[in-house]
């Protein structure tokens, strides 16, 4: 299958008040097929959310990037703001971090859905009504609540109303950043199932950005798990979870308590580097359980292993 | 067993809500803790678990019920007769950046508790002791620092330090790791296994069931102002015997791909405590609610082993 | 247990909290319309002190004509009584900035007071304390200016009540609701589940935290108080036995200056009141810029990034 989606050498800077730069994102580069669901995963800073704010070109103006990203054989970042608008909403979209708390009180749950879908041109008056009923039941709502005000719905509501809104130019790509926390267990579950259901349904490809490694497991088919700005490592979320090549990645999991297995819970000592100084070396070498000598002084080399799992480590055994 | 350290008989907290609604946030609430014991209470968002935190500090208005803290009722004590439970139980928040003072040195909010409570002999040494032990080593590096100077992770150890003190025999923590990284998370969960081991009790309120799985002896689970199951950490999670807890379990996602849940969704969100249903309050969104479910109030009845009890009309 | 969760840099390396005299150089360095008005504010202020001793002449010293025209003894003309203007205006300024400062740091302790009362302890009591702040608030500041000079007297120091009381309500409300936002903060409710009284609260917690907004706000008001002073002793209910510029108008209005041709009776105390108001206002309003939150951008709004090629050394990924 052709891939919807490629990310070539994707970096971010940020611009300091100090003069100095932060590298949030170091050249980043994965492919997403269509249908397909892609965790990112990683801890507060990584530049995960980054890393998808450049794919919907909603970068602030302290920000340059550089790469590539390609969206149907398009490199669409190609010519910046200019090449990127046509395709934001209507090619990819996005359900932002904390959405079910972004609606405009004052305005009804259905008007703010219609916005994107008027602004696109796609219908008007009453074909926009209509499209909109369309969309709330797809997400589980009644299309006759659309004329009630975000403060009559519930979070889970919200939440459900923000992925209506994400999808209403029907996108090849949704980019979902943190889309079930502040959410309760029982609201998260639901949300995460109506997500895999539409993404099944719709053939819609879908990138997850989350610090919550079970999530990932149970929601997307292949992860990519990011420290300082880079992917350490990439792959389906079974090898991921059974056969890590990156001791970052293996150290993240013993971090994260299981319910049901007995296991020792770590915590991974130290933090993640500074990102507005150069870096030598592997990042996560000064966290590393199993780092060598070389791990300090020299960029760790690529590592495969089957079905395009990727990561970056001197080890030269599983981690 | 040991005699317990809190007691909480029969907890109720109602407040008003405008109009003549009352907000039943906690409706009934029992529980104990025994020194060297962690206990998690565990619910979503609007079950009371906060609210009851709150009340066992005397921080919210008990309506009806008894707070025991080592034998002595404090539940109509005054906020001066409560200095010295004060001293005794400590408090530690959810957010570690907000709940330390952005103005005051590490030194100062540790020194703090012992300004309140007029502790002046070796003061310098407390804060020092207190830093070490919540893992601040060596104290030093750390005394004279501005909270925004420290890591999250940090914070929240110089919250558990001021909390440290005071030598405390009791800690109630409302969610403290939830707003922390999953790579520190473990260490100050650690750091609370290993003061309950020296012998503290500990209360921890938390919406995370393997955090509690993980860390907690006992886990009382809470849904709409009421505890519906409570027992051993392992049985509850094990061998869950409410449905409510049943579901819960069952939607806790799983680190391991491979491992397949069969998730049991409940429909709809926790309803407001102001209208609580009817017999069992559970009873909308229970998936195998009989008829009688709408009319019996169930009540916590002992239920699978090992002192595991629940409230539910069909065990 | 020995867990470090972040790299620590040696404590003398750790930024030492400026001086407070750096931090404020550094802050009139960043709005330079704060150090405009802060220079001629500290012209005023060292006028009002040290004016006594270099004032060419006394302030009750009839050196000439009345209403003589500016010349190169006089530059800025005599007044109705033959005394110099120029002398007056350095006498003046003491009793203006005095006022002035002394209105606004009643109305600050007053308002402040009741707004850290009314916003701390909330409930009935902030309930009463508000209602009362409504009723004075309504009422008109005119009347009450005649009302009090009236039945108290002409004085200084009734002046500096009634500004005082006119201000403190718009003081009161704005402490309240900082104060509402500061208590809920954790580390309020931290020394409260300690058992720390509401005094130490309120001292070591809650003040620290409001006392930027109290003083830009205080400054802000002193430009008011002054304005309000002047209008009081324009409409003769000054304090008839001290020179303000507020009095200088005053008299040379009621001694009609305006049919003498004396413009220079009236211009100096008029542009020393506008140049004063104005440079409390222009320190006032940045130091309550630098204190407000700034306004986020939303996530929807459109953003131009830029584009940078590739960095030379493409590392693998």
């Amino acid at each position: 299958m052709t891939p919807v989606l490629v990310i070539e050498g994707l970096h971010v800077w940020f611009e300091l008040p100090n003069h100095k730069e932060l590298h949030a994102v170091k050249g980043i580069s994965f492919e997403l097929e269509p249908g397909e669901r892609l965790g990112l995963v990683g801890e507060s800073g990584c530049g995960k959310t980054t890393a998808i704010l450049a794919m919907m070109g909603l970068l602030p103006p302290t920000a340059s990037a550089a790469g590539k990203i390609i969206l149907d054989g398009d490199d669409i970042l190609a010519g910046g703001d200019t090449t990127m608008r046509p395709h934001r909403w209507k090619d990819i979209s996005m359900v932002f971090q904390g959405a079910m708390n972004a609606f405009d009180p004052v305005k009804t749950i259905g008007s703010q859905i219609q916005e994107p879908i008027v602004k696109a041109k796609l219908a008007e008056g009453k074909a926009a009504r209509l499209r909109t009923a369309e969309l709330l039941e797809l997400v589980g709502i009644s299309g006759s609540r659309q004329d009630r005000y975000p403060h009559e719905f519930s979070g889970g509501m919200r939440q459900r109303a923000a992925i209506a809104m994400a999808l209403a130019c029907d996108p090849k790509v949704l980019l979902a950043d943190e889309p079930t926390t502040a959410l309760d267990v029982m609201v998260q579950a639901q949300i995460l199932k109506l997500l895999v259901q539409l993404t099944d349904d719709l053939g819609l490809a879908m990138i997850m950005v989350t610090h919550d490694l079970p999530l990932v497991s149970q929601v997307c088919t292949r992860a990519a798990v990011m420290y300082a700005g880079e992917i350490a490592e990439i792959g389906t979320t079974h090898d991921l979870y059974h056969k890590p090549l990156h001791p970052y990645t293996r150290m993240l999991f013993s971090a994260t308590p299981d319910l049901l297995a007995e296991q020792t819970v770590r915590s991974i000592p130290g933090a993640p580097p500074r990102l507005d100084q150069p870096l030598v070396g592997c990042p996560f070498q000064p966290r590393c359980d199993s780092a060598l000598t070389v791990c300090a002084s020299e960029a760790a080399p690529l590592r495969t292993g089957p079905d395009g799992h990727r990561a970056y480590c001197h080890l030269k055994d599983t981690a | 067993m040991t005699e317990p350290l809190l007691q909480v008989d029969d907890l109720v907290v109602h407040y008003p809500a405008g109009r003549k609604r009352v907000v039943h946030a906690v409706d009934g609430v029992s529980l104990t803790v025994a020194p060297g014991e962690f206990v998690a209470l565990v619910g979503e968002s609007g079950c009371g678990k906060t609210t009851t935190a709150q009340a066992i500090m005397r921080m919210a208005k008990v309506t009806a019920g008894t707070i025991t803290y080592s034998g002595c009722d404090i539940t109509t004590f005054s906020q001066r007769e409560m200095r010295p439970i004060r001293h005794e139980m400590q408090l530690i928040f959810q957010d570690p950046y907000e709940s330390l003072d952005p103005r005051f040195r590490v030194r100062d909010t540790v020194i703090e508790p012992l300004q309140i409570h007029g502790v002046t002999d070796n003061r310098e040494e407390r804060v020092r002791a207190a830093l070490e032990r919540a893992g601040l080593t060596p104290a030093e590096l750390y005394i004279d620092r501005y909270p925004h100077e420290l890591s999250g992770g940090q914070r929240q150890r110089v919250s558990i330090a001021a909390s440290l003190v005071l030598e405390p025999t009791m800690l109630l923590a409302d969610e403290p790791v939830s707003m922390l990284d999953v790579s520190v998370r473990a260490g100050i969960l650690g750091l609370l296994e290993e003061l309950r081991k020296s012998g503290l009790g500990i209360l921890m309120i938390t919406h995370d069931l393997s955090t509690a799985a993980h860390y907690a002896n006992r886990i009382c689970v809470m849904y709409l102002g009421r505890v519906v199951e409570e027992g051993p950490a392992h049985e509850v999670i094990r061998n869950p015997q409410h449905p409510y807890t049943k579901a819960l379990v069952s939607v806790v996602p799983q680190p391991d791909p491979d491992r397949a849940t069969k998730p049991q969704i409940l429909q709809g969100e926790t309803p407001n405590p102001v209208n609580v249903p009817s017999g069992c309050r559970f009873h909308p969104r229970c998936p195998v609610a009989e008829a009688r479910c709408q009319n019996e109030d169930p009540q916590l009845r002992p239920a699978g082993g090992d002192g595991q009890q629940a409230a539910c009309l069909l065990i | 247990m020995s867990v470090v969760d972040a790299p620590m840099t040696p404590l003398d390396e750790v930024r030492k909290s400026p001086s407070r005299l750096r931090s404020l150089l550094s802050f009139l360095r960043k709005h330079p319309q704060a150090a405009i008005g802060f220079v001629i504010l500290m012209l005023f202020v060292f006028v009002a002190i040290f004016g006594p001793y270099f004032a060419p002449y006394g302030e009750r010293e009839q050196v000439g004509p009345i209403f003589g025209t500016p010349s190169s003894a006089h530059p800025l003309g005599l007044d109705d009584g033959g005394i110099d203007i120029l002398s007056l205006l350095i006498y003046g300024a003491r009793v203006t900035l005095i006022v002035g400062f002394a209105g606004a740091v009643v109305a600050m302790l007053v308002g402040g007071s009741i707004g850290i009362i009314s916003g701390y302890f909330g409930g009935k009591i902030d309930n009463a304390l508000m209602r009362t702040t409504d009723y004075f608030l309504v009422l008109p500041d005119l009347v009450l200016m005649i009302v009090v000079a009236s039945i108290w007297g002409r004085s200084l120091r009734n002046i500096i009540i009634i500004i005082g009381l006119i201000y403190w309500t718009y003081m009161a409300r704005l402490i309240r609701a900082q104060v509402k936002v500061v208590r809920e903060r954790a580390y309020v409710k931290r020394a409260q589940a300690l058992g720390a009284t509401h005094t130490r609260i309120i001292f070591r917690h809650v003040i620290p935290q409001i006392a930027p907004l109290l003083l830009a706000q205080t400054v802000l008001m002193v430009a008011l108080a002054i304005f309000l002073e002047t209008a009081i002793s324009f409409l003769g209910l000054g304090d008839p036995s001290v020179a303000s510029w507020g009095k200088m108008i005053e008299t040379a209005f009621s001694r009609s200056a305006i049919s003498y041709g004396a413009w220079w009776a009236i211009a100096p105390p008029g542009i020393a009141v506008a140049l004063v108001i104005m440079a409390f206002n222009m320190v006032g309003t940045a130091a309550e810029d630098s204190l407000n939150p700034r306004l986020r951008v939303s996530h929807l709004a459109r953003r131009h990034f830029r584009l940078r090629p590739l960095p030379d050394k493409e590392p693998p990924k």
